[in-house]
């Protein structure tokens, strides 16, 4: 089976910091991997490598065995065209921090708007298809609303109502519940739990551990833009093998 | 959790607030002086003959001053278009990854911002003097067509160029403005939606840079109107020139900027009209700043 992500000897730098320093990760279809570690670890750095949102400096990334922002022909590597890493990003769902959802249209209209422009799917088909994701999230009731009309939890699940709108084959969420009152993080979880128990294949970088510990199928640590330890979430979080990984993990639980 | 003492809102009896209001004596004298200038302005206006106001009804509708007001409209509304539509062009190249044609959109700016409208105009007019004649093909290679530059370039042709290239210099800045304003992330989750960068441009971030593009394009308009007058150092006319004709020959000069004046404040009362239907347009879905207003909301939310 290929592998869902397959990264392998990634390094990214900015400017003269190296912020990855050769990160290799394999996630497989409906796997859900979790990815913990302090701030600046370069969490969010690595999950935008995967849908190339940052260019990579060195290694390889693989997306459903498909190479990411390049092609490989005769041993070379070419960058492709923008338009052909839109076409591969369409695949691959994120979800982020601070939600980003457009302001300027309903909640209906966010969802709507890739389908619409991207895959020029018809006004009524795409209706449909959002007044349905709308309700997977149980936001019915407020299609018709405006993001800044809508509490953080309401915004982060029409955010991922709008990702799932492209039908995409892989989520990623870059700390989807950080920037969340407490008690509207569990609405946000629960839709995350709903999408995992439906097969969906998610990177998650989170610092929710309970949801880690539940919903992952396996969890990474990282630190200073390595990868220090990674295995089943019962191993890493409750009985950790390395010494950074343990300080971490009693500074958050 | 109930609360204690029982049901919310009833037992009690609703106290209403009956206080006497501050006053303000201040306010009071500001408004007494202003009716007495404002009577006094009146009067003076109404009965000092020198206003000549039955010469400004004479010449208010008279087929020169329309034909002048005609063409301040076709110049606005035309040198506007050159100009918003140069101006996204140009922002959009300023914003270029690739430092050549940023670099090539910020020298534009600079030139044009850097040299009296004026003299652009003179320019363009008297193009003909650096090239008798202009031609399509291809560079240092056959030409196709070849045309004589005054024919392309007519007075009126020369207007246009001149405001419409002038205008795009400065629109440039006021949407670069409106896209810096967009959060960085709004693009971003465009990008991760298969939204090409044109796409996310067209349909993300200037619908919402518009609402911080409206308001200074609108002061532009509105200063065009006026700009406009500047025609009349290459021999063209509109309004202003107009009326200034009459009262060369008439020698009724408030008259007939008082008729001038009349229209000016039309066209810019029906901008101002016109710049508050865009503006309600783009705010949509943003908090409005008025108390009152309800740009928000839609089918009864929240
Ligand atoms: N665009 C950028 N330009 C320069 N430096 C950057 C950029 N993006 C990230 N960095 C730096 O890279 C490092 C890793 O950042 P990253 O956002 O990946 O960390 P993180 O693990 O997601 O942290 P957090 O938990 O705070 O979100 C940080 O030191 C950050 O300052
Ligand atoms: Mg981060």
């Amino acid at each position: 089976m290929t592998p869902m992500v397959e990264a392998s000897g990634i390094h990214k730098s900015f400017g003269r910091t190296e912020v990855l320093r050769g990160i290799d990760l394999v996630v497989q279809p409906g796997e859900v991997c979790c990815i913990i570690g302090p701030s600046g670890s370069g969490k969010s750095t690595l999950l935008r490598c995967v849908n190339h949102l940052e260019r990579i400096d060195a290694g390889r990334m693989r997306v459903d065995g498909k190479l990411i922002g390049y092609q490989e022909t005769g041993g070379k590597l070419h960058e492709l065209r923008e338009s052909e890493v839109a076409r591969q990003r369409r695949d691959i769902g994120m979800v982020f921090q601070r939600f980003n959802l457009f302001p300027h249209m309903t909640a209906a209209e966010n969802v709507m708007e890739a389908p619409r422009t991207v895959l020029g799917t018809s006004r009524a088909a795409a209706r449909k298809a959002a007044d349905e994701l709308l309700a997977r999230v149980g936001l019915s009731a407020r299609r018709d609303a405006y993001p800044g009309q809508l509490s953080g939890g309401q915004q982060q699940r029409v955010a991922i109502a709008r990702a799932l709108a492209m039908q995409p084959r892989l989520m990623l969420f870059d700390e989807p519940t950080s920037a969340l009152d407490p008690e509207l993080v569990g609405e946000v979880l629960d839709v995350m739990r709903g999408l995992a128990a439906d097969g969906m294949t998610m990177l998650v970088v989170t610092h929710e551990m309970g949801f880690a510990r539940e919903v992952g199928d396996s969890v990474v640590f990282m630190d200073e833009g390595v990868i220090v330890e990674e295995g089943a979430p019962r191993d890493v979080l409750s009985a950790p093998r390395h010494e950074r990984t343990r300080s971490f993990l009693s500074k958050v639980l | 959790m109930t609360d204690p003492s029982g049901a919310v809102g009833s037992g009690r009896e609703r106290q209403e607030i009956q206080a006497v209001p501050v006053r303000h004596p201040g306010r009071w004298v500001a408004v007494a002086v202003l009716a007495v200038l404002a009577a006094m302005l009146v009067h003076t206006v109404v009965t000092n003959e020198r206003f000549g106001w039955d010469v400004v009804g004479q010449y208010l509708f008279s087929a020169p001053i329309l034909n002048g007001l005609r063409n301040t409209l076709i110049l606005t509304v035309l040198s506007m278009l050159i100009g918003i539509v140069g101006g996204v062009g140009l922002a959009v190249m300023r914003q270029s990854p690739n430092p050549i044609v940023s670099g090539a959109a910020a020298t534009y700016i600079w030139l044009f911002r850097g040299t009296p409208l004026i003299a652009q105009l003179l320019f363009w007019n008297f193009l003909a003097a650096l090239y008798p004649r202009l031609s399509l093909g291809i560079p240092f290679g056959p030409e196709f067509v070849s045309v004589d530059t005054n024919v392309l370039i007519t007075q009126f042709a020369a207007c246009l160029l001149g405001l419409g290239l002038n205008e795009a210099a400065y629109m440039a800045e006021i949407v670069r403005g409106g896209l810096l304003s967009v959060d960085r992330g709004q693009a971003e989750a465009a990008g991760a939606l298969g939204m090409t960068r044109s796409q996310a441009l067209r349909r993300i971030v200037l619908p919402q840079a518009m609402r911080v593009i409206v308001p200074p394009t609108g002061n532009e308009t509105i200063s065009m109107l006026k700009t406009t007058s500047l025609v009349v150092v290459i021999g063209y006319f509109e309004l202003l020139t107009s009326a200034q004709r009459i009262s060369n020959q008439n020698f009724q000069v408030i008259p007939l900027l008082i008729v001038a004046a009349f229209w000016y404040l039309v066209l810019t009362s029906l901008l101002t009209i016109g710049q508050g239907f865009v503006e309600r347009r783009y705010g949509r879905g943003f908090v409005p700043d008025r108390p009152g207003s309800r740009l928000l909301t839609k089918a009864g939310t929240t």
